[in-house]
């Protein structure tokens, strides 16, 4: 599946919803079958911090492919980070690279991409950019 | 405020406000919020503004706009006599000496700022020390630190105890090692206790040491008077006492503000310029730079009229009641824990709460949905979350708009997200 097709796939999912209640349900629900980062990669290091909640976020590269374990303190937040990396992990760095992320917006949740939360959830896409540009500029080298 | 409208806003002889009346001088509270009608429990961030004072700013602009204290012309007479009655205002509301003993600021931020930077310019010396509590916002910790660390001065801490009040045990030995100014809040914006003010500060006047007092969170729940106090400097923010944003008020005692050099350059706040020296203009003009914000100063002055009005100490009755109701009724909520002090008589405003181990900006959001408005997080005052070992709370905090059925709202909406969340 591409990360364009996974995006609709979500947007289509959430359009089956009749009311915010049942939406944050399925949300919190997601939370709970995020790939959960190890213990041992819970370090400071792969600490997002934003002001309201916090997201861990651990990336390997495997057989030219990006994977992501994540964790989050808040529950609607740690759904988020399950869709994200249901959404980006198992591509190449170059396509994770390129890739436009409309469905937070698409579902209802943009106010978590403002900056006036100022949560990890903003910091943790960009921190999924860096990685991809790094191993992008790695797999680019001679 | 006219007396007339004073006695429509007030039933019988017992000054009890009629808060549905209120409600009508604030067109925002009639807001929809996700299809809820909004329960606006945000006002420690910024209160509501009532049509006294978005009609006085609009009306500024329609009828007498124009440049003060310098035109000849009729409409600078007209608009200069109007911001200095709003000094006028602001000076009668915290019974000050002199009016020119009031300066207006873009804030509370701005107005510590000032005091930071021109008394550490002026007092601070290497290895002296400048005295806060362990309840400050952020803004009354790192203006602070930043004249410290340029002055090689260091800042010391009153701590807390567990329910958020301070610990004041071995306040004179802290002051007497080295402390040039005591800076703390009248009422913590996190937590609402209300601090012993007057107790601190007769205790560092008995050294000698000036005092500043955060004020911001105390103006719009109790009458404060600064002679009665005799605090010598005193900073709050119209946008949190129902006036517009972008002004402020810092005051200072005649004596204090005349030692002080001038904080910003510019027109207005000089009497002589030359090329080789400028001569600066009495108070409070010396700490007015530039061209102010005259509408903001017509605002706030008219916020001032509707808050006397109506009376602090009704304010103050009612929101106490409010605040009784709500504990009441929280409390009774499974896992709810308040952070603050416990007694009501030592909070004003504001309810710091958990509920469970539930994080405190899932429970913000999911109220949010329900068209409720409360903060969530560290509210700027990050040490007291340290303090507690939390990444923060859920701030639920009251004006004087506020109502039972919203405390009601409040309630049930948390019990929707302990559903949720769970």
């Amino acid at each position: 599946m591409t990360i364009k097709e996974a995006q609709d796939e979500i947007i289509a999912d959430f359009e089956l919803f009749g009311d915010w209640m049942e939406k944050y349900e399925y949300i919190i629900q997601l939370g709970r079958e995020l790939p959960l980062i190890e213990e041992q990669y819970k370090t400071e290091d792969n600490l997002i911090k934003g002001c309201q909640s916090r997201v861990w976020l651990h990336a390997d590269y495997r057989d030219g492919q990006l994977l992501f374990t994540a964790d989050s303190d808040a529950a609607i937040t740690k759904g988020l980070v399950s869709m994200i990396i249901r959404v980006l992990s198992g591509h190449t760095p170059v396509e994770i690279a390129g890739a436009e992320i409309y469905f937070i917006d698409a579902i209802g949740l943009r106010s978590h991409l403002s900056s006036t939360r100022s949560n990890g959830l903003l910091s943790m896409l960009k921190q999924i950019k860096v990685y991809a540009l790094a191993y992008q500029a790695k797999s680019l080298q001679p | 405020m006219p007396d007339t409208m004073t006695e429509i806003m007030t039933i019988g002889e017992d000054h009890r406000l009629d808060v549905e009346k209120i409600r009508m001088d604030f067109p925002i509270l009639e807001t929809t919020v996700h299809g809820y009608p909004l329960v606006y429990l945000d006002n420690a961030a910024t209160t509501q503004k009532p049509l006294a004072v978005l009609n006085a700013m609009d009306e500024y602009y329609r009828t007498i706009n124009s440049n003060v204290h310098r035109g000849v012309h009729h409409l600078s007479q007209l608009a200069t006599e109007a911001c200095e009655s709003a000094r006028g205002l602001v000076a009668e509301f915290i019974n000050a000496r002199y009016a020119h003993e009031v300066i207006f600021t873009r804030g509370t931020t701005e107005s510590i700022n000032l005091v930071a930077a021109c008394f550490g310019k002026r007092f601070l010396k290497e290895g002296d020390s400048i005295l806060v509590s362990g309840l400050e916002h952020h803004s009354n910790i790192v203006p602070w630190q930043m004249i410290c660390e340029e002055k090689k001065a260091r800042l010391q801490v009153i701590p807390i105890d567990e329910h958020g009040q301070l610990e004041l045990d071995g306040l004179d030995r802290m002051l007497a090692d080295g402390v040039k100014l005591v800076a703390f809040n009248y009422v913590s914006n996190a937590l609402g206790s209300i601090n012993p003010v007057k107790e601190i500060i007769a205790a560092a006047h008995r050294h000698g040491i000036p005092v500043l007092l955060d004020a911001a969170q105390a103006v719009q729940h109790m009458e404060v008077d600064v002679r009665d106090l005799d605090v010598d400097f005193l900073a709050f923010s119209s946008h949190k006492l129902y006036g517009p944003t972008g002004i402020g008020i810092l005051y200072g005692k005649e004596e204090w503000l005349n030692k002080l050099p001038p904080y910003q350059g510019g027109g207005e706040m000089i009497k002589t310029v030359t090329f080789e020296k400028t001569t600066y203009n009495d108070l409070p003009f010396k700490f007015e730079a530039g061209t102010p914000d005259m509408a903001g100063m017509i605002g706030l002055g008219a916020a001032i009229r509707y808050v006397q009005g109506l009376g602090l100490r009704n304010i103050q009755e009612a929101e106490q009641e409010l605040m009784v109701y709500a504990l009441d009724t929280l409390r009774e909520i499974g896992g709810f824990r308040l952070f603050g002090p416990l007694d009501v008589r030592h909070r004003a405003g504001v309810i710091s709460f958990l509920v469970g181990d539930i994080h405190p900006f899932d429970l913000g959001e999911i109220l949010d949905q329900q068209g409720i408005a409360v903060r969530t997080g560290h509210h700027c005052a990050q040490p007291i979350m340290d303090r507690y070992c939390i990444p923060g709370t859920v701030r639920a905090s009251m004006a004087v708009y506020n109502t039972p059925a919203e405390m009601d709202r409040l309630a049930t909406g948390i019990r929707k997200a302990v559903t949720l969340l769970s």
